[in-house]
């Protein structure tokens, strides 16, 4: 789509004390695509949408935000560029309704006093705009709702501040079925309206669903990021888990003993040359 | 899930405007829900006045009805405060002794000092803050639970108390100001102005709130409702006041006795105080939330540390402030104010009036309903002369009854899945 990506990182290294976590990483998120992060445990998934959220710093690499260089020291940092993280347990409060925990922390104030109706008419406007249709009134309790009703306020509140750039971890984990669909049907128009989606999940079935390009973290480095329709199913699990896929990923290295089953099969499936 | 048949609704902002029929029935489904807020202490409270009124005829009289103010002030008070630190789930055992405390201050200043009663109430109300910042920094940054820090303060507040009046002796008020809050009436004409203006207020901002609500297209309350709020407000207000005017002295000749006991408008403006601070000010908001869930808090950009100490401070000085009313209503400052029964009372009228143990639920008002039920059963059982014992046994029961209330309305919201 666009030519220069919203979100571009280039070489991030990150150790914490002797453990190197995550080693010239490369990533780029675009406005309009829902990019999937895809990895093992412990691939570095988490610790990149960490450094990209300014929880952690990194030790070495550049960022690049809308093609200018920025640095990012703490979660205001990236909140003043747009970029708003959703996390897994999704942080919201049982005891508040949906207005309330949408402007948690942030709250409109006509001097000293909350300004409610203000805030009632933005988070409407916000879920409009998202289509959702499924919840009864703003002012229920969040704990009146349902997982993926949660999950669909947790991102709405995320979607409230203008944001540019979206991270979602894990958004479906939790979810049933129908609650699924509604959640990925969420994701997708969140990059329909222009944003920039990075969507991390475990789920092959979600990522193929959603994903416009998909990027594969394989212990600390990021092995591959291509577009989703030039890829199968079992070359990003083969991607995940091994680090390699036919051309894709790391290239065959010496020390890697494992290659010798699963790298044998695929080098035939050659339909992959859109890989960068 | 009901999602499918939700889901025919359409956006929230167009759902059809609530009736009078569907506003009740909101709330009726809200109290099945476990919601159910102050209910069983306004219940409690009419089965109580009612037992009482038919065993004893002298507990519905205007004398009696005046008393009750006069006698729940203090314990009412220091439970509003603590009110918000039950909001977050701690508690403030010390909050008792620590109204002793400042009370024994005041005594100190204004008789043993000699200093007018503003320096006293000041210097009391700072003692109330700076008991309530030790204990915070303790809780929040410390990290030793509330319940630990506060058990010490307990017995170390009760050994300040016993020390600033030197080992027992207790210290007289003969300021005329502070006699006043608990012992004077206001004039009954000023009783009535009070209680107008407090109507037109809370109708002004109802209508208020309904009108800027309306006008932006917002779901709002049927205007019925609001009318009837403001109605059923000027209503018992009116009552109050006209019974609290009647002359209740028992021989007129010689002293008059009516109008509205100053202490009434103290709880009142103080009422109206922290409602306005937990419900309008993003302050009060983020109170509900690090009760709600300290880590989404957190993660908003809330300073959990300064919210979990203001709680605190807020506790104290509102105990100061009950000491003080105690105080002016003992006529003196012993070892013993704030003692006994006084922190377990306001635990259990903040617990009877709805406020949850559990952190993230309750109101300011629930402390002054909460307040009036514990006045009540220890007014009206002391009118048919029951012994200390059975009075105690009594209130202890009403407390593990709200608190049995508060665990299975809990229990039920999570089984419906309002939780």
């Amino acid at each position: 789509m666009s030519a220069t990506p919203l979100l571009e990182l280039r070489g991030i290294d990150k150790s914490f004390g002797p453990v190197q976590v995550l080693r010239d990483v490369a990533f780029a998120a675009h406005a309009g695509e829902v990019t999937a992060l895809v990895g093992d445990n412990g691939a570095g998934k988490s610790t990149l949408v960490k450094c990209i959220s300014g929880i952690y710093p990194t030790d070495a690499g550049e960022f690049l935000f809308d093609g200018r260089p920025v640095t990012i020291h703490s979660p205001r940092d990236a909140a003043a560029l747009g970029i708003e993280v959703v996390y897994q347990d999704l942080a919201l409060c049982d005891n508040l309704d949906i207005v309330q925990n949408m402007f948690l922390g942030r709250e409109k104030r006509n001097g000293l006093v909350l300004d409610e109706p203000t805030m009632e008419q933005m988070a409407a406007e916000t879920l409009a705009g998202l289509s959702v249709r499924t919840v009864k009134s703003l002012r229920q309790h969040v704990s009146s709702l349902s997982g993926g009703q949660r999950q669909t306020v947790a991102i709405a509140k995320a979607v409230l501040w203008n944001s540019r750039l979206v991270i979602l971890d894990e958004p479906t984990a939790a979810l049933g079925v129908a609650q699924t669909a509604q959640v990925l049907e969420l994701v997708r128009r969140l990059a329909d309206n222009g944003l920039a989606v990075v969507l991390i999940s475990h789920n092959m079935n979600d990522v193929f669903a959603v994903s416009d390009r998909i990027a594969a973290l394989y212990l600390g480095q990021m092995v591959a990021q291509v577009k989703t329709t030039d890829i199968t199913h079992a070359q990003v699990v083969e991607l995940i888990t091994a680090g390699r896929s036919g051309s894709l990923g790391l290239s065959a290295e010496p020390g890697t003993g494992a290659n010798g089953n699963g790298g044998g099969t695929l080098p035939a499936d050659s339909t992959t040359g859109g890989a960068r | 899930m009901t999602m499918t048949v939700v889901q025919e609704e359409g956006p929230a902002s167009v759902t059809p405007a609530p009736t009078v029929a569907s506003h009740a029935r909101n709330y009726w489904s809200r109290v099945r829900g476990g919601d159910i807020g102050a209910l069983p202490a306004v219940l409690g409270l009419i089965v109580l006045c009612t037992v009482f009124s038919i065993a004893r005829p002298s507990f519905l009289t205007a004398g009696n009805f005046a008393n009750l103010f006069t006698q729940g002030a203090a314990v009412t008070l220091i439970a509003m405060g603590l009110v918000f630190v039950l909001l977050l789930g701690e508690i403030d055992l010390s909050a008792g002794f620590a109204s002793g405390v400042c009370a024994a201050v005041l005594a100190n200043v204004v008789t043993v000092l000699g200093y007018p009663w503003y320096v006293a109430v000041l210097a009391a109300i700072a003692t109330g803050v700076v008991i309530g910042t030790t204990i915070g920094i303790l809780v929040a940054k410390v990290g030793i639970p509330s319940f630990v820090v506060t058990l010490a303060g307990f017995l170390a507040f009760q050994g300040i108390a016993l020390m600033l009046m030197e080992e027992g002796s207790n210290i007289a008020i003969r300021d005329e100001v502070l006699l006043a809050i608990a012992n004077r009436n206001l004039p009954p004409l000023v009783g009535w102005l009070l209680a107008l203006v407090t109507v037109a207020g809370y109708g002004a901002t109802q209508l208020l709130r309904h009108r800027k609500r309306a006008s932006r297209g917002l779901v709002t309350d049927p205007i019925a409702v609001v009318f009837a709020r403001i109605g059923g407000l000027a209503l018992v207000l009116g009552v109050a006041v006209f019974i609290l005017n009647l002359e209740r002295s028992r021989n007129v000749l010689i002293t008059s006795l009516k109008g509205v006991p100053i202490v009434v408008p103290v709880i009142a403006v103080l009422l109206i105080l922290w409602t306005f601070v937990l419900q309008r000010t993003s302050y009060g908001r983020h109170v509900y939330a690090v009760g709600g869930n300290r880590e989404a808090a957190r993660r908003a950009g809330i300073n959990v540390d300064r919210i979990r100490i203001s709680v605190f401070v807020i506790c104290s000085s509102m105990a100061a402030v009950g000491g003080i009313v105690a105080a002016s209503r003992a006529n003196s400052v012993d070892p013993n104010t704030g003692g006994s029964s006084v922190l377990l009372y306001a635990v259990g009228a903040a617990v009877i009036g709805g406020t949850s143990l559990f952190g993230g639920k309750g109101r300011v008002l629930d402390a002054v309903l909460g307040g009036a039920v514990i006045a009540v059963i220890d007014n009206g059982m002391g009118l048919m002369e029951y012994s200390s014992g059975v009075k105690y046994v009594l209130t202890g029961v009403v407390l593990a009854l709200a608190a049995t209330v508060d665990a299975f309305s809990r229990r039920r919201s999570t089984a419906i899945g309002t939780r």
